[in-house]
Order: C-alpha cells, then structure tokens, then sequence
C-alpha cells in the first residue's frame, strides 16, 4: 500500500514541478519592472540641452508628477513615440526629456524636426544618468510623483494605447 | 624551466587575445588580482538588453558602460559585494547569474536539494518495502513443507 503511494508520488511530483518550469517559459524577460520603482529619482547634476550654462538637478523633478522620457536622436522608436509624448503635454503633463547619449546639435535638430514636448531636456552626453536609471536602451518612460520618486516605468515605445491604458491612468493615479 | 614559461606565457597571451576578440576593449591591470576579480565580476554579470550574454561577451553599448563601471569601481577600491549591489541597485537582480541567497530565491536554491532529499527518501522506502514483502512471500511449496516440519513437531 505505501509502495504504491510512493509510486504514485513520482509522476505526481514530475508534473507539479513540469508545470511550474512551464509557466516560467511563458514569462518575457523584458517585461520586468525597474530597479528604480518606488525609489527616489536619483542625484544628478547636468546642464539643459538648449542652454550648456544652466545647471539643473534632481529637484528640478519635484513639486509635480513628471514624466521622463530618455530619448536620442540616433533611436528611431524615439521618433515614432513623438506625436504620443506631444499628446501627453497637450493633456497638461509635465514632460521632462534625458537627451541621452547624444549631441547637442544632434538633439536640438531632433527636437526642431519632431516637435518638443519637454519643459526642459537635461543634457546627458556620457549616459551617466541613463546608468544611474538603469536604463539600457532607448526610448524608456519614468513616471515621477510630486516627491521625486519614480512610480512607473515604462521601457521602450510608447504606442497611442499605452497613453490611454496605462500612462495616463498612471498620472491620474499620483496625482 | 624557462623554455615552458615562454610558451605558457605565449599561449595565455592568444587565449587573452581570442577571449578579447570582437570590439571588446582592452584594459590594462597592474595588478594581476585586479585584473581576475574583473574578469569574474564581468562574467557573472547578465547584459541587461541582450537577455543571455554576459557583459564580458556583448558589445552591446550598455554592456560597454557597466564593463567601465565595474573598473573604476575596482580601482576605486570597492569590494567585490560593492561592486555588485551598485549595479543591481541599477539594473536589479535580473543581471545576477547566480542570484543572492534571500528570503525569495530560497525556493529556487532549495529545490535541487530538496529534490535530491525526497528521491533518496523514496529510494530507501522502496527498498524496505520491497525487501519485507520478498520476506513475507512464501511459495505453496514452501508452506507445505513449513506445515508439515511443525506438524511432526507437535505429533513427536
């Protein structure tokens, strides 16, 4: 009687454990959340993108919920994410830009040539706040509420429906 | 004596070259501990946009950045432990090959042992019970011949 519950256990426990390996297959890598979520946005120092005199830092995403977007001239789903992110400030958003790993003639040219969304655009030339974001490619969204923690991530581009599924449903909800 | 060193140096010096070998820069370490530590810490480290490569192995550009980052961390002194919570702070525990021992990764750890635990458990019990039936089993024949030896027993 034991022997065969014990026999029984085997292809009882294979199954259990088949079934959990198998739905971590269906899992998509690059689905994961930021290290950054819930975090403070992190200490930075840099000049805009417009002006190489003007020094801006992480307080410069306090006292309202921004949206940051880090883009480059070089990214081309940075370009096809321009007309959502110029929505998104029509909509009364406060749209702050990270020119990421870029130049600034470069930038400025991007930025005549699709439109600007952004109240500012902090100069990151080196990637060094890109880094500190743990961000690892471009286009990539952070939502930050009014006491500079970020509270939504979105990697990647932002289509005509995430705008109206989940970011502004997101800006309404830290508001 | 001499004669070996030479080419063991030369052929570590290839092997350094082909491992280095496709837009992976070179870095220079004085020290020869330094230069394993990187080696380690770069290898054990997961390329956060190309899902299996290890940074050591990736030209990705943020593959290049961390590469850098764990150098001047290096030579800034950092230990090893340092080193690796700065970058999952960044690009969390997705980029650990070998993920932390903490309360969530138990399982994950556990389990192999755990495993290993229940089939040797089930192993022994098998072989108990399998060794108590062959004794309990008695052929006909055996138990007539039983019967009959206690049988004269009784009758003498």
């Amino acid at each position: 009687m034991t022997r065969r519950l014990l026999l029984l256990l085997l292809p009882i426990g294979f199954i259990g454990i088949a079934l959990f390996l198998y739905q971590g297959l269906g899992i998509n890598p690059s689905d994961r959340d930021s290290a950054l979520m819930a975090r403070e946005f992190p200490a930075f120092e840099a000049s805009t993108l417009r002006d190489e005199h003007r020094r801006v830092d992480q307080t410069l995403l306090t006292g309202e919920v921004t949206l940051v977007n880090v883009w480059g001239e070089w990214c081309p789903a940075c370009k096809q994410e321009m007309p959502q992110l110029l929505e998104l400030a029509d909509n009364n958003i406060r749209m702050v830009g990270i020119n990421y790993r870029d130049t600034r003639e470069k930038g400025l040219e991007f930025l005549s040539e699709f439109g600007d969304p952004f109240e500012v655009n902090i100069f990151d030339p080196d990637g060094s706040l890109g880094f500190d974001l743990g961000v690892y490619g471009a286009p990539e969204t952070f939502l930050v509420d009014a006491d500079g923690v970020i509270r939504y991530h979105h990697k990647g581009y932002v289509s005509p429906e995430d705008v109206r599924e989940r970011i502004l449903p997101e800006v309404e909800k830290w508001r | 004596m001499a004669l070996i060193r030479t080419f063991s140096a030369a052929f570590m010096l290839l092997f350094a070259v082909s491992a280095i070998a496709g837009g992976i820069e070179v870095r220079e370490f004085d020290d020869p501990v330094m230069e394993k530590r990187y080696r380690d810490l770069t290898a054990s480290m997961r390329c956060p946009l190309c899902e299996n490569q290890a940074i050591d192995d990736s030209d990705a550009p943020i593959s290049g950045d961390m590469r850098e980052r764990v150098y001047l961390l290096l030579q800034d002194g950092q230990s090893d432990i340092e080193i690796i919570d700065h970058m999952v702070q960044r690009f969390g525990d997705y980029i650990l090959y070998n993920p932390r021992l903490e309360n969530r990764t138990y399982l994950l750890w556990g389990l192999p042992i755990g495993l290993i635990f229940v089939g040797v458990l089930v192993v022994i019990l098998m072989v108990r019970a399998r060794r108590n039936a062959s004794a309990k089993a008695l052929s006909a024949e055996e138990r007539a011949r039983l019967d009959a030896l206690i049988n004269r027993e009784r009758s003498s």
